[in-house]
């Protein structure tokens, strides 16, 4: 789980953010002013100040906020001046947007408001669709509008080119006023929400926020998306009544609270209208007593009534945003809040804490308990004498001194307000919802009882046990109503607000001995004590108050007790927790010492593992074994070894036709072997024709064991060199997942014991992952680059490290960092196992929870007729009407289930407009014909369409990973080094997910996290990057052309400025990966390119060679070799795709090297050898004596339309 | 980077050369040889003296043997002990092989409990390992344990089978994160000028105020004579496993990876060699 931030304001308006990471809360330190109210995305935080203006605070990232301003300079050729900005009066503006029709002059382009900067100056585009343009960077064309080139012809007689500058937003990390509008808005807001940021695809950034005004109208803040964090301007929308507060959740919920009591909920929500159409009404939960606040979340929404009781929606979800019935659920709250996870946050109504809402998952919405988050605040006194922990420390010596005076500055803002002043209590009352106490009218009874802390009575309210409301109205007390009411009243009266401000102020300042912390008293505070000592004096207490004067007793009575902090509004709108999170909010911090320990924990090496007494014990170990073992070696040991058999029952994918599913028995007899090592022999029992036989294999030669995990059968796959030949391993399936997985820990420990293999990877060990995310490491053996007898691929031991990537890069330094297919950074933390490897089989530090998301999808088919138009009436020929890309097989919305039983549903299927080809509005794809090539519009000849459906599910499993929050990346390079080679800071590279270029800083051997990105500016995004031995930089475009990075050295990590080198005639490129010197690229289509004439002095090479076809990626390593994943491998059963393939008979001279030799395969997707650094012995006699050296086999050029997936089982 | 998993080998796979030699009053056919043999740290003398018993028996007339029992200079060893903790106790700074005198006669009934299988090793040793998880986890965890895993542990130590143990033992040795420990860490300090045979008491790895309680706390509140006051001269070593841990160690890492196969942290506090 990444680090987030949970936001919150107290009493005082001070703004604090709670790290989940965290034990305290720290002071939003930068804000001049109190706030009244936040709400927290992600990337930003919106608050209304006490001067009732929004502000917005963007947090920093490494990533900047860019926006690209582009403008084009039109030219026209005359006989006189030749191409001269002389244009024909019909023609287009000088300078004019791309359509021509919008006058851009350069200097019409200005900065919108005080927050932005201008990044450089004005320059050229000198890149026409991937194509390099001459130097001016002008395209040319017969007249306007045209299609442009980029060469100058006979009849070219417009020019144009492009103008770029960038502005960049800087205002981060601090609150930034967002202007006000010129038209003018009419009162001030008092409540703001933002969310919706799920309602499109876009990435980060797009968000809805809506605010209320004091007057009850609600508005929407139109146009914030990533490159305009601020939006652009408010919208009024319609309202049926007044409404007090607004919750907007990050799906397309919104719902609203009126004054009366009852709740809006906004209709029509959707990706292509976030302000929706309409609204509805929903009755309070109960319906003598109004609802009073509202928070909604994806799929949940809580209220809370002015009896301050807590109300849970049933049934909501985007279909049905009005749900069905309420839930009462325990406790009595101010304020709730429902952030990321549909995780909810509230506020106890007596006690004013935070409360967060334990054992909430998608499965029961409502939660388990209420849990108080009990943390200390920075900075001010309460953190000092807050635990009693310090008070020990401490020694309590000043403590009683500074309270002291806060008691009475407390004490005398209750006597000391006129009563006069109860005009005021016509003010707004609108934050801190009083909470009513019938029972105790008068405050001075409050004060003098000592009053018990309210902590909300729940223990085990789960679902079950909570009252179901449509069912049974829950009982509110007379008394309550009467009195809630009476609070309620309070009308809002503008133009009151400030003189109540300042009068607030004054007379703290007054009242107060001169301690700061407390003289900044916020309004509503303030307000709270006007009500209650003027206009309503008897009947209304506050439940301010009536914490306050706990407070003040128990200041006087219990000496350590809790001087806890009283919170008013909390948001975790931005904070990323859910019910499997570890949360150091509960118990109070043990001591500071431990506080900052665990603070300054770094991400690659924990204190534990330097600390000194845990290098005592490994060297005294050692030194003991010594001592005690090592000159007498030669005695017996007291307990033999023996042979140790381990049988069960499985199935077997048997090896002749008709291949299917028998019963076997399967045995395992491991026993020591002559050097000392374990091995064993793998034995499987069958019947054929009713006679008993069987098949056995070594397992000192099985070279992989991969899990195949789906929800039909629980199934591995053994490989041996043969078998990897042949494509057909040995597949079996056990009876339940648990068994899979005890077999295969305990065949995989086997495996590495009997090839001497124990502990983490090596530093030169090469890296694959499979299709299925799975990752496996193998030790390279020195002979496994050597000329002209490598050890054969088809050999190679691997073994599987726990976690899920989509890629992975690594060095000969061991820095290794993963993506994963939710576009997360990990970095390897050194330990091995994890996954199902429990136990022995892996490590017992280094191993973290790694959670991966990705999306399934399905096809929704239609074919037109003439009578309805489309239907879902196919023709008997056509494909399922819900199928998969095929169209070959059929998958319903019901019916598809995630990839494994590991993945979990955490969406609902929602139409997908991210195809490529575009969609229409409904997410439609357009054809001829099934299956055809699809476009997102409808055209006469069209006759079917599709389009389709992505669900999202989730895998929580553990390895050795650590997140690298928060860029989501997707490609990462590593500068491939000599094993011997001291260098100091590795130069990474990596690509966001929006295609930005980003250089890690700060990465070295005990940080290979590294600690910030520095942002490499390009004018298109990026999709790969690859760094050389050297600190050749090369990257591929999104359009498909390469760029080679100048002058980047250790001085200057980012290099300069890019070169362009258009791709291979006609070929987008989509991967790059270089060597030390070798650069290879791989296109769209599956061709491998090497790059000619590359030289220390032409860096950028010549031109591209075309090695090989059916090439899905490519890695080049250290010392040049080359392996790709290469699909349509031949097998003795069928093609294979994504196999492990090694470029044979390269050497120095001959870079591009001969022919592939084809190792593991079948599924696999990526493969790293970046981290080989081994030279491969000169003297080769070894391998020449091999018994079976294996002869480089010659490529099979394999052409063939469709492979049959017959083999692929881990597709 | 070394792993803890290391230190559970290096602790599983401990071992002390040992000469055992017949006592010479033992009536004999002929001479006996001295038998040589490594001895694992963390089992019992009853479980893998097999051998060194068939040896001796060989030179012996039947009718002479009576039950075997080992002794080191004069004191007789507690077979109920973990090897390498008698090892400690008794013979550490000595020079190696550890040299024991093995007698088929006039068996210390006051000192030694008898042994007649190794059934009662097994009921010691689980014994022992049901009292540990009393402390750590008040039962739960080996309660929640079937006959078999229970017996899994028992064959893992007597037949050596380090994963065999651990797979199991692993159990053993959770805790929830949040408690940051055992309830009480089980451990015994043994020390020479005693009558008691050791402090057994009971002991929370994590202090009320959430500090970890590490091996010199430990000493301090059980036995602050084994610890050296300043300006001191050394008195005592702290042998866990034959080596002497950092007082500033962790107890509840102590537990977890220097417990010996009982689950229980055995201490040796001995006088410093005076050389």
């Amino acid at each position: 789980m990444p680090v987030s931030l949970l936001w919150a304001v107290d009493v005082y308006g001070r703004v604090y953010s709670l790290s989940t990471a965290g034990q305290q809360w720290e002071q939003c330190r930068n804000s001049q002013m109190e706030f009244k109210r936040v709400t927290a995305a992600q990337t930003c935080c919106w608050g209304i100040a006490c001067d009732n203006s929004v502000y917005l605070n963007v947090h920093a990232s490494d990533l900047p906020i860019r926006y690209q301003e582009d403008t084009y300079e039109n030219q026209r050729w005359n006989p006189v001046d030749g191409f001269s900005d002389r244009l024909l009066p019909s023609d287009r503006w000088q300078w004019s947007d791309s359509s021509g029709l919008q006058h851009q002059p350069l200097n019409g382009f200005q900065l919108p408001s005080s927050t932005w900067e201008w990044e450089g100056d004005w320059h050229v585009d000198e890149n026409l669709e991937g194509e390099p343009t001459e130097k001016e960077g002008w395209t040319y064309a017969m007249d306007f509008p045209a299609a442009y080139t980029k060469d100058k012809k006979w009849n070219s007689c417009v020019r144009r080119r492009r103008w770029l500058r960038y502005r960049r937003y800087k205002a981060m990390d601090t609150w930034a006023k967002i202007p006000s509008q010129q038209t003018t808005l009419p009162d001030p807001f008092s409540d703001i929400s933002c969310g919706g940021w799920e309602i499109s695809e876009e990435p980060g950034g797009r968000l809805s926020l809506w605010a209320v005004s004091l007057q009850g109208k609600v508005w929407f803040r139109e146009g914030i998306s990533h490159h305009n964090p601020e939006g652009s301007s408010w919208v009024e929308v319609p309202l049926p009544g007044e409404v007090v507060q607004i919750s907007c959740g990050p799906g397309d919920l919104v719902w609203a609270v009126l004054w009366e009591g009852q709740l809006l909920v906004r209709e029509g929500i959707s990706r292509d209208n976030s302000k929706g159409t309409s609204w509805a009404v929903v009755e309070s939960p109960n319906p003598e007593v109004g609802a009073i606040h509202v928070a909604v979340g994806m799929n949940v929404v809580w209220a809370v009534t002015k009896d301050n009781k807590v109300w849970f929606r049933r049934g909501v979800n985007s279909h049905n945003p009005c749900g069905s019935g309420w839930i009462s659920m325990v406790g009595e709250m101010a304020m709730i809040n429902v952030g990321l996870n549909d995780q909810v946050w509230a506020i106890g109504c007596e006690d004013r804490v935070v409360y967060f809402r334990q054992g909430i998952t998608s499965s029961e919405l409502s939660g388990k308990t209420w849990k108080a988050i009990n943390v200390p605040r920075d900075g001010d006194r309460s953190h000092s004498s807050a635990s009693a922990s310090s008070l020990h420390s401490a020694g309590c010596f000043f403590s009683g001194e500074v309270r002291a005076p806060s008691v009475a500055s407390d004490a005398e803002l209750d006597i000391e307000h006129p009563p006069g002043d109860g005009a005021i209590s016509n003010a707004p009352l609108h934050c801190p919802e009083p909470c009513v106490d019938a029972h105790k009218n008068t405050s001075s009874e409050l004060c003098i009882e000592p009053l018990k802390p309210h902590i909300p009575k729940v223990t085990s309210d789960s679902f079950i046990s909570e009252l179901v409301s449509d069912r049974k109205p829950a009982k509110t007390d007379a008394e309550s109503v009467s009195s809630a009411v009476l609070e309620e009243e309070v009308v809002p009266g503008e133009g009151e607000v400030n003189v109540l401000s300042s009068d607030a102020i004054t007379c703290t300042q007054s009242g107060g001995p001169p301690d700061p912390q407390w003289s900044n008293v916020d309004l509503e505070e303030a307000q709270i004590q006007h009500v209650q000592t003027g206009a309503v004096p008897d009947s209304a207490d506050s439940c301010s108050l009536s914490s306050v004067a706990t407070y003040t007793l128990a200041l006087e009575d219990q000496y350590g007790a809790d001087e806890h902090p009283l919170w008013a509004w909390v948001s975790g709108g931005g904070c990323s927790v859910d019910s499997h999170s570890q949360l150091n909010w509960f118990n109070c911090p043990l001591n500071t010492s431990m506080l900052q320990s665990v603070q300054s924990m770094s991400l690659s090496v924990s204190p534990a593992q330097t600390a000194a007494w845990r290098k005592q014990i490994f060297e005294q170990l050692t030194e003991r074994s010594k001592r005690e073992m090592d000159n007498f070696r030669h005695y017996e040991q007291a307990i033999e070894q023996s042979v140790w058999v381990k049988k069960g029952a499985m199935q077997w994918w048997r090896d002749w036709k008709p291949h299917k599913w028998i019963d076997v028995h399967f045995a395992l007899e491991q026993f020591s072997g002559a050097d000392g090592n374990k091995d064993g022999i793998l034995f499987i029992y069958y019947n054929y024709h009713e006679e008993k036989k069987y098949l056995h294999a070594f397992i000192n030669e099985v070279t992989i064991l991969v899990p195949v995990l789906n929800h039909s059968k629980h199934t591995f796959a053994i490989y041996t060199p043969e078998r990897t030949k042949q494509r057909w391993p040995i597949r079996l399936a056990a009876a339940t997942e648990l068994e899979m997985y005890d077999w295969l820990a305990l065949l995989s420990v086997s495996c590495c014991d009997s090839r001497g293999i124990q502990g983490p990877p090596s530093k030169q060990a090469i890296w694959s992952i499979t299709c299925k995310g799975d990752i496996f490491v193998s030790e390279p053996s020195s002979a496994l680059e050597a000329t002209p007898y490598p050890t054969p691929c088809d050999q190679m031991f691997w073994r599987q490290v726990g976690g899920h990537l989509r890629l992975v890069d690594c060095n000969s330094l061991g820095i290794v960092w993963g993506i994963g297919y939710d576009h997360t950074a990990w970095v390897y933390s050194g330990g091995y196992g994890g996954g199902f490897f429990q136990g022995l089989a892996s490590s017992t530090d280094n191993i973290y929870t790694q959670t991966d998301t990705k999306s399934v999808y399905i096809y929704e088919n239609q074919r037109w007729n003439p009578v309805t138009g489309y239907t879902t009436r196919g023709l008997p020929t056509d494909r399922y009407m819900w199928s998969d890309a095929s169209g070959l097989h059929e998958c319903t919305k019901t019916g598809t289930k995630p990839p494994s039983p590991h993945w979990t549903w955490v969406s609902d299927w929602a139409i997908d407009y991210s195809v490529s080809g575009g969609t229409d509005r409904e997410g439609w794809q357009y054809a001829a014909d099934f299956p055809a090539s699809y476009h997102g519009f409808k055209t006469m000849k069209d006759f079917v369409r599709r389009r389709r459906w992505a669900r999202k599910c989730k895998l929580s499993t553990t390895g050795p990973w650590q997140e690298i929050p928060p860029i989501q990346l997707s490609d990462v390079t590593i500068l491939p080094c000599s094993a011997q080679s001291s260098v100091d800071v590795v130069p990474l590279w990596a690509i966001s997910n929006k295609g930005d270029v980003l250089c890690r800083m700060g990465v070295t051997l005990l940080t290979p996290a590294g600690t910030s990105w520095l942002h490499v500016g390009t004018d298109q995004p990026f999709k790969s990057i690859s760094i050389g031995a050297a600190s050749q930089v090369w990257g591929v475009a999104r359009d498909g052309s390469a760029f080679y990075r100048g002058s980047v050295s250790a001085q200057s990590p980012a290099g300069d400025c890019w070169y362009h080198i258009p791709s291979p005639a006609k070929q987008k490129l989509k991967q790059v990966s270089v060597g030390r010197t070798s650069v290879y690229t791989v296109d769209e289509n599956g061709n491998l390119w090497y790059r000619q004439g590359v030289t220390p002095s032409y860096p950028q090479g010549s031109s591209w060679e075309h090695i090989s076809n059916n090439v899905r990626k490519v890695s080049v390593g250290p010392l040049d070799q080359v392996w790709i994943i290469a699909d349509k491998v031949q097998g003795s059963h069928s093609l294979s795709c994504g196999t492990v393939c090694h470029r044979l008979g390269v050497q120095p001279m001959d870079p591009k090297g001969q022919s592939w030799d084809y190792g593991i395969g079948g599924g696999w997707d990526h493969i790293t050898i970046r981290g080989n650094s081994m030279e491969p012995s000169r003297i080769c006699l070894s391998s020449m004596t091999d018994p079976s050296p294996q002869a480089p086999r010659s490529p099979l050029p394999v052409r063939s339309t469709e492979s049959s997936s017959a083999l692929n089982l881990t597709m | 980077m070394a792993d803890d998993k290391d230190v559970l080998r290096d602790v599983w796979f401990g071992r002390i050369p040992t000469c055992f030699t017949l006592n010479p009053d033992e009536v004999t056919e002929r001479e006996a040889e001295a038998y040589y043999l490594l001895l694992p740290r963390v089992s019992y003398l009853p479980v893998v003296t097999d051998k060194v018993k068939k040896h001796f028996l060989k030179v012996m007339r039947a009718e002479d043997v009576e039950e075997m029992w080992f002794e080191y200079e004069g004191t007789p060893l507690k077979w109920h002990y973990p090897i390498g903790v008698l090892f400690d106790f008794h013979a550490s700074n000595t020079v190696l092989p550890w040299t024991i005198t093995v007698h088929f006669k006039n068996f210390p009934d006051e000192d030694l409990l008898h042994c007649s299988s190794n059934s009662v090793v097994e009921a010691h040793f689980m014994s022992s390992i049901k009292e540990a998880d009393a402390l750590k986890h008040k039962s739960q965890v080996i309660n929640d344990m079937q006959k078999k895993d229970h017996k899994q542990l028992w064959m893992g130590l007597q037949n050596d089978k380090f994963d065999q143990f651990w797979a199991m033992n692993r159990k053993l040795m959770e805790y929830p994160t949040e408690d940051g420990g055992f309830r009480y860490i089980p451990f015994r300090i043994y020390q020479t000028l005693s009558d008691r045979p050791f402090i057994q008491k009971l002991f929370r790895p994590v202090s009320p105020e959430g500090h970890a309680h590490t091996l010199g706390d430990l000493l301090k509140e059980m036995y602050p004579d084994a610890l050296t006051n300043d300006g001191e001269q050394k008195r005592y070593q702290v042998l866990i496993h034959g080596i002497e841990p950092l007082l500033e160690t962790p107890l509840q890492w102590l537990s977890e990876h220097l417990s010996h196969p009982d689950n229980f942290l055995h201490i040796c506090v001995v006088p410093v060699p005076t050389d």
